[in-house]
């Protein structure tokens, strides 16, 4: 598994060399097209004229200038538009963490050290997870630059991309009403709801209801041996964007710790491989 | 320029009501490209096709299967998937009000504002109530046949709602060794914290913008001439170990002379 992106944080000039891969994963458990003849389905890129089936390498990236027309960029070309924000994460300012407002956020990562010596990433966790400091900078990822918040928890660097500023609307924006005088009563009624229905965090309200239910029934049929669908051939090794079979693997790995630790709680369901295999 | 709602529905906490329109908070700005065919330059087409055979498949054709096993699925039919479906409400459910730092942020996954569905008294003491009391809700709600999960927000005096990911979409970091080494000396210590505390301030995402977006912009425009760009590679220095604490003190005297 190759990581999202690779390059160099750096804070003041010590540097510190990583590989991100991605914090959040799809399940593998997304439903799967099926053939009238029993056969997964694939999704295949062809050509628009003759409809002949094209390889990755046929494949180029193009921006349309006009109806129909197209400037096709490499993604060399795109790495050197900022060459130095592709390969590197420039610390200059350091922030409380929770002084981030949670509308940026976009999306979690992992960093690990990568290469040579991890002596400089200790250091940056430990230090940023002491002071409950995040680190902000852009970077650029796969043709898209990010604004990026690292911070570090259980002596493990992360990295939180969040939006830009013009990518997040104000309430004006969204045409919300001026604020208006609320009666002190009214606030004391919600105020009394929050006092009911203070708890701890649950993390088994994050459940996705609909998944367990499809899990059911698909066990049900299996049970009663109905409509099951044997996919002989082994199917293809090609996780898609984020997309990973072991994750927890591969970062344990990546880590250069003896494994990983016994997992608190032992992951709900089998993680099978994507049928439909897509183009990065 | 007033915002479109894109839908309505009803907050309930406990016997309080609050009715609201929803709206997009973020929206995105990334340039998109197309797959084109290196040969032609035209878009590529999808298609899809049988696995085993490579004969092309009509959408209609289709059926949804749920993988059981490695190597096996059960299909499920439209009807089945059909009554699977969360029932049709209006309703934003408070579950529970928690504190919002035991949210981890990689759960919020796309923000909402919420405004006022007529009445908005109810709606600013719903907003002023969050605030004073530090505290967020856990809201369940249907939208477009799907349930969802979110965060209830008080921001600026307006009700925010994020939508959260689901727990088993999170990889959990205490199931990971952090990486171990020799223990690290006092002195680096402390004095990686004086150069971060030396480059704290306060985060203003009006700071910084995306200037990548712009360039490439111009590299497409350029191209368009028949420019060809230049291809600059940017290879950084690693830092060595054994000069950690020399690169510390040097950093840290580049802080101070720039203040």
């Amino acid at each position: 598994m190759r990581p999202f992106w690779s390059g160099t944080i750096s804070f003041g000039l010590v540097t510190v060399p990583v590989a991100l891969f991605s914090a959040t994963r799809s399940r593998g458990t997304a439903l799967r097209m099926v053939a009238p003849d029993e056969a997964p389905v694939q999704r295949r890129y062809v050509c628009s004229k003759d409809e002949k089936p094209l390889d990755d390498d046929d494949i180029v990236r193009g921006y349309e200038i006009e109806k129909g027309k197209f400037v096709v960029v490499s993604d060399d070309e795109l790495e050197a538009v900022e060459p130095k924000k592709s390969r590197e994460i420039d610390l200059r300012l350091f922030v409380d963490r929770d002084s981030i407002d949670p509308i940026y956020f976009d999306r979690g990562y992992f960093l690990v050290p990568s290469g040579g010596t991890n002596k400089a990433y200790r250091l940056l966790a430990e230090v940023m997870e002491k002071k409950k400091f995040a680190g902000i900078a852009t970077f650029v990822m796969r043709a898209k630059e990010y604004l990026v918040a690292i911070t570090a928890e259980d002596g493990i660097l992360r990295a939180e991309t969040l939006r830009f500023r013009d990518e997040v609307r104000s309430p004006e924006d969204a045409g919300l009403p001026h604020k208006t005088k609320v009666m002190p009563a009214e606030v004391r009624k919600f105020e009394t709801q929050i006092a009911h229905r203070s708890k701890k965090l649950d993390l088994r309200e994050l459940m996705d209801d609909y998944e367990e239910r499809l899990e059911k029934l698909a066990h049900t049929k299996e049970k009663k041996h109905q409509d099951i669908v044997r996919v002989e051939k082994p199917e293809k090794e090609e996780p898609e964007d984020g997309e990973v079979v072991d994750l927890l693997a591969v970062l344990s790995k990546s880590l250069g710790g003896s494994g990983r630790k016994p997992a608190r709680k032992a992951p709900a369901r089998s993680r099978a491989k994507r049928t439909v295999a897509k183009k990065k | 320029m007033a915002a479109r709602a894109i839908w309505k529905g009803v907050i309930k906490a406990g016997t309080v009501s609050v009715p609201v329109k929803l709206y997009s908070a973020v929206t995105d700005r990334t340039v998109h490209f197309r797959l084109l065919h290196k040969t032609d330059k035209q878009p590529v087409k999808q298609k899809l096709v049988s696995a085993d055979s490579g004969e092309p498949i009509e959408y209609a054709e289709v059926r949804k299967a749920f993988p059981i096993a490695r190597g096996r699925m059960v299909v499920l039919e439209d009807e089945e998937l059909e009554t699977l479906k969360p029932k049709d409400s209006r309703d934003i459910t408070v579950t529970r009000f928690v504190d919002p730092k035991d949210v981890d942020s990689r759960f919020y996954d796309r923000a909402y504002f919420l405004g006022p569905d007529g009445d908005s008294k109810a709606y600013f003491a719903a907003a002023e109530a969050l605030a004073k009391k530090e505290k967020e809700g856990i809201v369940k709600w249907v939208m477009r046949d799907r349930q969802y999960v979110g965060a209830l927000r008080a921001e600026d005096g307006y009700l925010v709602l994020i939508t959260m990911r689901h727990a088993d979409e999170i990889i959990d970091a205490s199931a990971l060794q952090p990486p171990a080494g020799r223990p690290l000396q006092k002195k680096e210590l402390e004095m990686a914290e004086q150069l971060l505390t030396a480059l704290h301030g306060e985060f203003d995402p009006n700071d910084y913008k995306d200037e990548y977006r712009a360039r490439v912009m111009d590299l497409v425009e350029a191209k368009a001439k028949g420019h060809k760009p230049k291809i600059v590679k940017f290879r950084p220095k690693p830092s060595k170990d054994e000069k950690l604490d020399d690169v510390l003190a040097a950093s840290l005297a580049k802080v101070k002379r720039a203040s």
